[in-house]
């Protein structure tokens, strides 16, 4: 052998000690027959304290991995896509906009979870197959800078209706119902609240009624949309931190009721009051959902992972790690949440055979009613 | 064995390993998603290419993302040549420290730059405090900031071979009578050329997939291909759709490449590389000095305020406190204190560097030779190709692709490396490129006719002249693998947040002490950058005494 072909050898050798290098890291990466260790797929904003989750751990005696998979969205369409070979055993994160692309596409199978019994009424769905299990909830609603109502003496909105008033003219900052989750509840409010008009065509959009028409006025008393929800809230909201130091000029968004007292316990030192609230009249309601996924390699564990996303003590633990509301009957709520983001007594819902028939429509009139 | 044939075997080894490396991690996951789109029940639907085509808003994209791509790459280089020339040409304290900080912006998270930028151009802003001009959701914002990410493209690129050429040259033709412009047009111009259209390509590919900086600084009424692609993969999951937009900017970005590789190789010569120390020297006379001048406050205004920024939004909090409350274990946002993210990060950079510098290093040595077959010609294009693919459709083909044994990575963590790698691979071979075919053939010859073999020729002719452009090359995939944000976001992984992972999870999240903790999480992620860029810088001067 020349040192010419020993050199390539060594190359191609080297390249090939890479490759199977690779390979090895997916035996430890796959849940595939391993009985012991049971697979999370979720969005990025999962998250569980370490106790809670390691109590788990010790008295089923599976691990849990847990992949994080992108935002809410692509979570559940990657999870479509690889639902012939998933990548775990449970999924959560679908929530009420997006259910139906769920479950019309098979993602899961039924197991109804231990104490579903506990799981308040108006949260539950998919009753007669149990494919899924509601596990939190939480509203979109538009958020105000107390600070700016008080300065300027004006009474913030409170209502869908008070946001077209020439009083907030140039105020709200929202989210593109195309790319941002909130930016899509927020229409989906607006069209709760109003409806479409009789019909989805865009022809109605001319005709003014429905949320086509809501959204006219709201375009014509000036408000501003961005792309995503960290722009809206970050840079041109006033009431928040980033927004101040970036001299934000609108005191009214889109976004979440926990937002106030995420505004509370994220802060050094801890203010008296919420520096935000909650216009509670703009509040639409988002339930998210988990299940065991087809053809997952554990079901045995997985349903243990979906019974134990159930309890009271995860669902207690739940509000301050992912900022959500309970949907187990006497979890425990935060009192920052009850005070400062307490859940509407009246949102807009809509139910989910509704948003799966006209979701793509709306967004499709929206983005050319508003963007263009 | 001829010695010929010896040689095109031994090339022919060296092009199997990327070949093999970008085929599994490349095409096959590319065409695997795009197949899933445009396949029915077995039959291709290629009609869906025509329907797309014929949409109004789809044409208005495709046009849109072309004209601004170009508009910011004949920016940036407008404004980074001066400062490829300056880095290259002048020594004034403190050059080293400036040449990784204008690298800085390039590792940055968009979301962060957005922040940044928008304290720049937007509301209150510099030019709003200085003249009322706000350029926030114009096309003005955009292709600035392209700017800002791009510098160091061109910096670093054309200024490594800048640096090495021999100022002798323009010198002797100066003192044969020829004007100064002169001079520089027909002696450095045509050896810089292969850089500058390098570094132009480059920056042209990384604008055109433009993709944060579309969202956030454009708003959402600007849309590139990238941008929609993103929509209807991730959001709409209208799969054919997006196949179609694939292909179409896999077209528009091959017809670039073959531009490219067409004007590039009517220009490349065998250049006299010398030691880059002995080129720099003080800068001289009035005109210089303002030349530097120039260049120090363009840096000064587009690059070093935004950052500087982002540095004081940390230190709003008293005490450090942002930077304090990073490690506080905060019991659920990340289940690692963020601090730790920096550790992931690095281990993440250090495996992307190693397998782009071999991947690349390895394309770079088989593409040397001006020679070399068409093949070889036609895989130097190939390679600059994930360049110009969206990062959501690697990460989606990922998932349908690599889905089965011995290839089950998906929950691994090589694949997130792998990913970053991709788009360092082609930095590598940009950056080296240049300078190997820029070394004198006859060197080899003369160390083969010594008896050397072509293996020990290379480790003794090639490598000390490449050492330089290796570590910048090395530099450019550890910075990219640093900020990469797409692959990482679109790839599932294990609970192990990278920096700008962790600062975006940060922004997304309410309250003034998270605001404050990706302040300090993106000041981090500047300052480990330019160390690490700063110690690549350091390797290199020790060595210079080789040359």
């Amino acid at each position: 052998m020349s040192i010419t072909q020993k050199a390539t050898a060594l190359v191609v050798g080297l390249g090939l000690v890479t490759l199977s290098a690779c390979g090895s890291g997916s035996s430890d990466g796959s849940s595939g027959g391993d009985s012991k260790t049971v697979t999370l797929v979720s969005h990025d904003s999962w998250a569980v304290s370490k106790n809670v989750l390691a109590d788990f751990e010790k008295r089923s005696g599976y691990k849990v991995k847990v992949l994080k998979d992108g935002d809410a969205g692509q979570a559940v369409n990657k999870a479509i896509l690889t639902k012939g070979n998933p990548q775990g055993d449970v999924f959560f994160g679908v929530d009420n906009t997006l259910l139906s692309r769920a479950l019309d596409n098979g993602l899961f199978q039924p197991y109804e979870a231990k104490g579903s019994d506990l799981i308040q009424p108006e949260y539950r769905a998919d009753q007669d197959k149990h494919r899924v299990t509601p596990i939190d909830t939480g509203d979109i609603c538009v958020n105000y800078d107390k600070a700016y109502f008080s300065e300027h003496k004006l009474t913030p909105p409170d209502s869908f209706d008070d946001l077209v008033k020439p009083a907030y003219k140039n105020l709200l900052v929202t989210e593109n119902a195309a790319t941002s989750s909130p930016g899509l509840a927020f229409l989906l409010g607006s069209a709760a609240k109003y409806g479409d008009g009789g019909t989805s065509r865009s022809s109605e959009a001319e005709s003014g009624g429905g949320w086509p028409g809501y959204w006219k006025k709201l375009k014509a008393n000036g408000v501003k949309v961005v792309d995503g929800w960290e722009q809206a809230y970050n840079e041109e909201f006033s009431g928040s931190a980033g927004g101040k130091k970036a001299k934000a000029d609108r005191p009214l968004v889109v976004s979440y009721a926990s937002s106030p007292p995420a505004e509370v316990i994220y802060a050094d030192p801890k203010p008296k009051t919420a520096p935000t609230g909650v216009a509670a009249g703009t509040c639409f309601r988002q339930v998210e959902y988990a299940g065991l996924l087809s053809n997952a390699s554990n079901t045995k564990g997985g349903k243990a992972l979906l019974d134990f996303l159930l309890t009271k003590e995860f669902q207690d633990d739940m509000p301050l790690n992912m900022f959500v509301y309970p949907v187990r009957e006497g979890a425990q709520v935060p009192p920052e949440f009850a005070e400062y983001g307490p859940q509407a007594k009246d949102p807009e819902t809509l139910d989910p055979a509704r948003i799966a028939d006209n979701r793509d429509q709306w967004v499709k009139s929206w983005t050319s009613l508003v963007l263009k | 064995m001829t010695r010929r044939s010896k040689g095109n075997a031994a090339r022919l080894g060296l092009v199997a390993v990327p070949v093999a490396f970008f085929g599994v991690f490349f095409a096959y996951p590319v065409a695997a998603i795009v197949a899933r789109g445009l396949k029915v029940d077995g039959v291709w639907r290629l009609g869906r290419i025509g329907d797309v085509l014929g949409q109004s808003d789809v044409r208005h994209v495709l046009w849109f993302t072309a004209w601004q791509a170009l508009a910011s790459t004949v920016l940036t280089l407008l404004v980074a040549l001066p400062g490829a020339y300056v880095f290259a040409r002048f020594d004034f304290p403190g050059k080293q420290v400036l040449r990784a900080v204008v690298t800085v912006p390039f590792v940055l998270p968009t979301v962060v730059v957005g922040t940044a930028f928008l304290a720049l151009v937007g509301r209150g802003g510099l030019l709003d405090e200085l003249w009322g001009v706000r350029l926030d959701t114009t096309v003005w914002a955009i292709l600035l900031a392209h700017v800002f990410f791009n510098y160091a493209v061109v910096v670093r690129t054309v200024g490594g071979l800048w640096a090495q050429l021999d100022p002798g040259q323009e010198e002797a033709a100066r003192m044969l009578g020829a004007s100064r412009l002169a001079a520089w047009r027909r002696i450095t111009l045509p050896a810089l050329g292969p850089a500058v259209a390098a570094a132009a390509l480059m920056v042209f590919l990384f604008t055109f997939t433009s993709f944060g900086v579309v969202q956030i600084l454009g708003g959402p009424t600007f849309s590139t291909l990238e941008v929609e692609i993103y929509r209807q993969t991730s959001e709409i999951f209208d799969l054919s759709t997006a196949a179609v937009l694939t292909i179409i900017q896999f077209a528009a970005v091959g017809a670039v490449l073959a531009l490219h590789a067409w004007t590039v190789r009517r220009r490349e010569a065998t250049l006299r590389l010398v030691d880059a120390a002995v080129t720099a020297r003080r800068p001289r006379g009035a005109g210089q000095w303002a030349l530097l001048a120039g260049v120090l406050g363009s840096i000064v205004v587009l690059l070093l305020l935004p950052l500087a920024v982002l540095v004081q939004r940390s230190l709003d909090a008293p005490d450090f406190g942002s930077y304090r409350a990073l490690t506080r274990d905060d019991g659920g946002l990340f289940l690692v204190p963020p601090i730790e993210a920096i550790g992931n990060s690095l281990r993440y950079a250090v495996a992307a560097t190693a397998i782009a510098v071999l991947i690349g290093g390895l394309a770079a040595a088989a593409l040397t030779r001006r020679d070399a077959g068409r093949f070889v010609r036609g895989f130097d294009a190939l390679l600059m190709l994930p360049l110009g693919v969206s990062a959501v459709t690697v990460g989606f083909g990922f998932l349908i692709a690599l889905d089965e044994p011995p290839l089950d990575l998906r929950s691994s963590w090589i694949l997130v490396p792998l990913a970053q790698a991709l788009v360092g691979v082609p930095f590598v071979v940009r950056t080296m490129l240049p300078v190997l075919r820029a070394v004198d053939v006859r060197l080899r010859e003369a160390a083969a006719v010594l008896g050397a073999s072509p293996w020990r020729a290379w480790r003794e002719v090639d490598l000390p002249m490449v050492r330089r452009a290796l570590l910048i090359a090395a530099g450019f995939a550890f910075a990219v693998s640093l900020g990469e944000f797409g692959a990482t976001v679109f790839i599932a992984r294990p609970d192990n947040p990278t920096l700008p992972v962790a600062v975006a999870r940060l922004l997304g999240r309410a309250g003034e002490v998270n605001y404050g903790q990706a302040m300090a999480l993106s000041t981090i992620l500047m300052i480990v950058c330019a160390v690490a860029l700063l110690v690549l810088e350091r390797l290199r001067t020790d060595r210079t005494g080789e040359f």
